[in-house]
């Protein structure tokens, strides 16, 4: 067997759930999360934040604050780099306002203090001098005629003549000729939707821990989804030399997307290089609502036609995403994910970003994505309705496939959406009785997934044991995949492996855990990590035998030889060969480096069942089914945990959480006791099929799986609901009193 | 800021009348030290009266009521069977506040003082017909619940004024209670609605009945209207439908992030039609169960 061939079948190891390596730590408390830095010396860093939604910095006066005892430093936008453009900018903008306070919560100073008291007393003492402007906060507000201009001259080159400036970038995509696809259809709907910002609510706030000193050598601990990426950030927004910061990532207490970026680590080194002490910043449960990014709200248009026998001939979809005062809204994301479940012959779809007075949105699982399917869904579903046909069998009938050409461009290659929609069809879910009150829905949902920059080390110990180096931070069990994949490899127990996550000094650049990008990426380069590694142990064996390296092969943890002809030597096991690297050339290292670009789209369906009281408009979701393409689990467990995960925000996406803005423009509900996330006994069981239809991109066959989960959601719930209410509801949140006006509006 | 922990109520009445600034007492703390914690109410002086005799007590009256003492948790009234029996709505509304957590430190008297419309126990105590006990410089008056909130976050207690216990009267025969109320999740919420309801039957027929409604008015809305709705009936449907209208009428409420005006005004009438047919079961059942 040549040593890169896949392997999709026969493993020993992989598709097997161990307990997690940080389970023991985690329940015991001895895992260090971001908050749980300590440093001699250390002082505490809070944050002044704009009380405005929009408003002119006409003055900062920080005497008060300054004459408070256990002051130590204040940082203002001038401690700052001023000659930062593009992006980075954008990211510093966000991170300490300039002349403008952009959105309620936006930073506009920082101070340092010997306690977490006196630094909050001391940020109040900040007098800051406001000049308000009027703002919007509403997608559509935005881009209508009059509406406020967040920032005049930041749309780029794609935004046709005549759009609102806050309208800053314009997607386009699609094939075939749609309103020739639309004469062909028996009927066509279309209809308008509406999604509000949610937040990936992870539990832990964003901490960390600076040390900056003057000779611009510095280290960072802080909770993040990509140290390699706050390296680079924070180095640039400091005028730092990249390799002279260090940055560690600490045990991370969910990211979700939204610890892709930084917030407040690069006020935390300023802080510590002015006050040459290190200085710690843990955000408030309000900072992180108000001042982290939230996911896009969103307004969208959509229309589909499809023939009786449930073709579809032509689809067109128009999305408009708000990301906040900065332009990156997902729009394209959303546009190229809406209809990619579907063989299209026809199909357009149209993308805004638009900025307004919010918090800079982040990645928020899948990003995009969700929105777009709600719509699109719902809109099949109606046909279905009112066609009479069966949305499993109509989807059935459009599903994208092997050689399909995508509706964002590309050619499918080998993916499971038939898969996942055949499983959905068989599952005793599907056919299982309603009772009154009740309805169900499905929808169908769709994830890119990334590979990305990686890279890994894998070291023997002298004892035959293992210890794997990544870089990809730990956001959902991605240590224990490592050690089973290297487990496979090795052919040594899971037990006999550690995976660690390194810090910047101690590997090459990893790109951020997001895209789904872990198992998949970071897998393969462990497992070709691991395959350099065994060529090395083969070659050591061969040299003791005194024969060709080629003629040694790797079974079961031993170096054999290769056949009759290689000779007749008892298998050298891994513990044998280890303990005498030292004399047969020295340590056995492998090693992976590489941008992997065969990242394995996936697909998912998802059945729910809900419940409406038509007195009050509550919902409950009395049943939930995940079917998902994994392509290899190779942690079932932690699989599942991800689909479950994705169900479980998505049922909160759909029904209650969501941003609420004040005619002031300030965020209403920065606890969670308002931002209603759902609580654990609001979530029925939710189910789980993994469908494998294997990724040829990757040695095991895995696609990703943390994201697509995500995507379906929102519109198999707004499906059910409309099913149970009888009435289709068009807006996110459906929560009690959007239903019951759309009850009454029926009645 | 101060922290004292006086050992009797005129300790903590005297301690009260000399503070300057923002006085707080701390019962359970669910309310003060969440709003200290979150930069909203920093106090001056906080006067623990956890440590005071008798006010872990809940104790029956030689009437056959009630008196539940100020620090007195959600758990051990619900651990508490024959208080539970007599009054199953009043312990279920204080039942709902939070989670296990909060039931271990918070209290009736906290949840009244507090102030908020939404406060769930509140209309239970006011539909019971409960008083508190207030002390202060001049000795001790008695004030029926719906008398202490004056608006959110407001009450009628003088400075150097503490609650020292929460009076609930005897269950009388044929008497049934019960408290709902409308969140959009399962738990940890705050009520959009809420309602409690006792009634006392003379056979069948409704005889009295106290219709409270939390949530949809600046205080706690004791409605006779609600109640006139249903006296005289079997809680039939056209009596149901009457107390659904009259609920909603007696509703004077705003719309913020937790509901919209028109919501709480439909589902107030709707808890009330549903809190008034446990109640009326209970009280056919006895009152005791
Ligand atoms: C997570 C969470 C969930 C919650 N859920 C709910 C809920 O579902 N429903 C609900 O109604 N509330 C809820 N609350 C609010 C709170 O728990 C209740 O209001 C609780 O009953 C307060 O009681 P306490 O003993 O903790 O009061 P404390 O916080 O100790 O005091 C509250 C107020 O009462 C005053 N006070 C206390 N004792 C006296 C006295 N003897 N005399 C005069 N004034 C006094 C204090 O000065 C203070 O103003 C929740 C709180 C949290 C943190």
């Amino acid at each position: 067997m040549s040593l890169d061939d896949v392997k999709t079948t026969g493993f020993k190891y992989v598709g097997t759930s161990p307990d997690r390596p940080d389970g023991l730590d985690k329940v015991t408390g001895r895992a260090k999360f971001g908050a749980d830095a300590y440093a001699p010396g250390m002082l505490h860093g809070a944050i002044a934040r704009s009380p405005h939604a929009h408003a002119r910095i006409i003055s900062i006066d920080t005497s008060k604050a300054e004459a408070l005892e256990g002051v130590k430093a204040i940082v203002t936008r001038a401690d700052f780099r001023d000659d930062l453009r593009g992006d980075h900018w954008n990211v510093l903008e966000n991170v300490m306002a300039g002349d403008t306070a952009l959105y309620d919560g936006h930073a506009v100073a920082a101070v340092a203090a010997t306690s977490v008291l006196v630094a909050r007393d001391a940020a109040k003492l900040i007098e800051v001098t406001y000049e308000t402007l009027p703002h919007v906060t509403d997608v559509d507000e935005a881009m209508a005629d009059g509406a406020p201009v967040i920032r005049a001259g930041t749309a780029d080159k794609s935004v046709p003549e005549g759009l609102h400036p806050n309208v800053v970038r314009y997607h386009e995509s699609g094939h075939g000729d749609v309103e020739a696809g639309f004469a062909e259809a028996d009927l066509i709907i279309e209809d308008h939707f509406r999604t509000e910002a949610t937040h990936q609510g992870y539990i832990e706030p964003h901490a960390c821990l600076a040390t900056l000193g003057g000779d611009g050598k510095g280290d960072l601990w802080c909770c993040t989804q990509g140290h390699w990426n706050v390296q680079k950030i924070c180095s640039s927004l400091l005028g730092l030399e990249t390799s002279q910061l260090r940055v560690t990532a600490s045990e991370i207490g969910g990211g979700f997307g939204g610890k892709t970026v930084v917030f407040i680590e690069p006020v935390a080194l300023a802080l510590s290089r002015k006050t040459n002490r290190p200085v710690k910043i843990v955000m408030s449960r309000s900072e992180v609502f108000r001042a982290s990014g939230p996911t896009a709200s969103t307004s969208m248009d959509v229309r589909i036609g499809m023939k009786k026998d449930g073709t579809i001939t032509a689809a067109k979809g128009v999305f408009r995403l708000q990301g906040g005062a900065f332009p990156g809204a997902p729009m394209e994301f959303t546009a190229m994910c809406a209809f990619a479940p579907y063989n299209l012959k026809h199909v357009k779809q149209i993308g805004y970003d638009v900025m307004s007075n919010r918090p800079k949105q982040a990645a928020y699982r899948a990003p995009g994505s969700p929105m777009g399917a709600f719509a699109v869904e719902s809109v099949i579903d109606e046909l279905c309705n009112k066609l009479g046909l069966d949305p499993i069998e109509v989807r059935l009938k459009n599903a994208s496939r092997e050689g399909t050409r995508a509706s964002f461009g590309p050619t499918f290659q080998r993916v499971g959406l038939v898969e996942t929609l055949e499983a959905a069809k068989a599952h005793p879910h599907y056919s299982a009785p309603l009772k009154p009150g009740q309805g169900r829905g499905i929808s169908c949902g769709f994830w890119f997934n990334f590979g990305g920059e990686t890279s890994v080390s894998l070291a023997l110990s002298m004892d035959g044991t293992v210890q794997i180096v990544v870089g990809t931070p730990d956001i959902g069990g991605s240590r224990a995949s490592m050690a089973l994949m290297a487990a496979e490899e090795l052919g040594i127990p899971y037990e006999n492996i550690r995976c660690t996550i390194a810090d910047t000094a101690s590997l090459g650049y990893n790109e951020v855990s997001h895209g789904s990008r872990v198992t998949y990426a970071s897998g393969l380069a462990t497992i070709k990590a691991a395959r350099d590694a065994v060529k090395k142990l083969c070659g050591r064996a061969a040299a003791k035998w005194g024969i060709d390296p080629e003629a040694v092969d790797w079974v079961d943890g031993c170096a054999v030889p290769s056949g009759p002809n290689a000779g007749d030597f008892d298998p050298m096991p891994i513990a044998q060969i280890c303990k005498s690297m030292g004399r047969t050339g020295g340590p056995i290292v492998g090693h992976f480096e590489a941008s992997p670009e065969g990242a394995g789209v996936s697909f998912a369906t998802h059945i729910v069942d809900a419940e409406v009281d038509p007195e009050t408009g509550k919902t409950s979701v009395v049943r939930y089914t995940v079917v998902q393409d994994a392509g290899k689990a190779i942690h079932p467990a932690y699989v599942e945990g991800q689909y479950q995960g994705g169900a479980a925000q998505g049922i909160g996406w759909a029904l209650n959480e969501e941003y609420v803005y004040g005619k002031d423009g300030r965020l209403q509900n920065d606890v969670f006791l308002d931002y209603r996330i759902p609580v654990a006994s609001d979530l029925p069981m939710i189910d789980t099929v993994i469908v494998e239809v294997p990724n040829p991109g990757h040695p095991h066959g895995v696609r990703g799986v943390g994201e697509t989960s995500i995507c379906p959601p929102l519109a198999a719930i707004a499906n059910a609901v409309s099913a149970a209410a009888g009435v289709r509801l068009h807006e996110l949140p459906m929560n009690p009193p959007r239903i019951l006006a759309a009850l009454a509006r029926r009645d | 800021m101060h922290y004292h922990t006086p050992a009797s109520f005129e300790d903590a009445i005297k301690i009260a009348a000399k503070a300057t600034g923002i006085t707080r007492f701390l019962a359970g703390g669910t309310d003060v030290l969440v709003q200290l914690r979150a930069d909203m109410v920093t106090p001056d002086t906080l006067i623990d009266i956890k440590h005071i005799d008798g006010v872990h007590d809940i104790t029956r009256t030689s009437d056959g009521g009630w008196t539940i003492g100020v620090a007195v948790t959600g758990a051990e009234m619900t651990e508490h069977p024959e208080l539970a029996g007599d009054w199953p709505g009043l312990v279920e509304a204080m039942d709902l506040v939070g989670s296990t957590q909060i039931q271990g430190r918070a209290t009736l008297t906290g949840n009244l003082c507090n102030g908020s419309p939404a406060a769930d126990s509140v209309p239970a105590m006011v539909a019971a017909g409960a008083s508190v006990s207030v002390r202060g410089p001049d000795g001790t008056r008695e004030v029926a619940v719906e008398d202490i909130p004056t608006g959110p976050g407001r009450t009628s207690l003088a400075q150097d004024e503490v609650v020292t216990a929460v009076n609930i009267p005897a269950r009388v025969a044929g008497g049934g209670d019960a408290y709902l109320r409308f969140i959009p999740r399962t738990e940890m919420d705050i009520a959009v609605v809420g309602c409690g309801i006792n009634l006392v039957l003379d056979g069948d027929t409704i005889t009295q009945a106290r219709v409270v409604l939390g949530a949809v008015a600046p205080t706690v809305l004791l409605d006779q209207a609600c109640g006139d709705a249903i006296i005289g009936t079997t809680l039939d449907a056209a009596a149901l439908e009457r107390l659904a209208k009259a609920a909603s009428a007696a509703c004077n409420p705003i719309t913020d992030k937790r509901g919209t005006i028109e919501f709480r005004t439909k589902v107030a009438g709707v808890l009330a039609q549903r809190a008034a047919k446990i109640a009326y079961g209970r009280a056919q059942a006895g009152g005791a169960s």
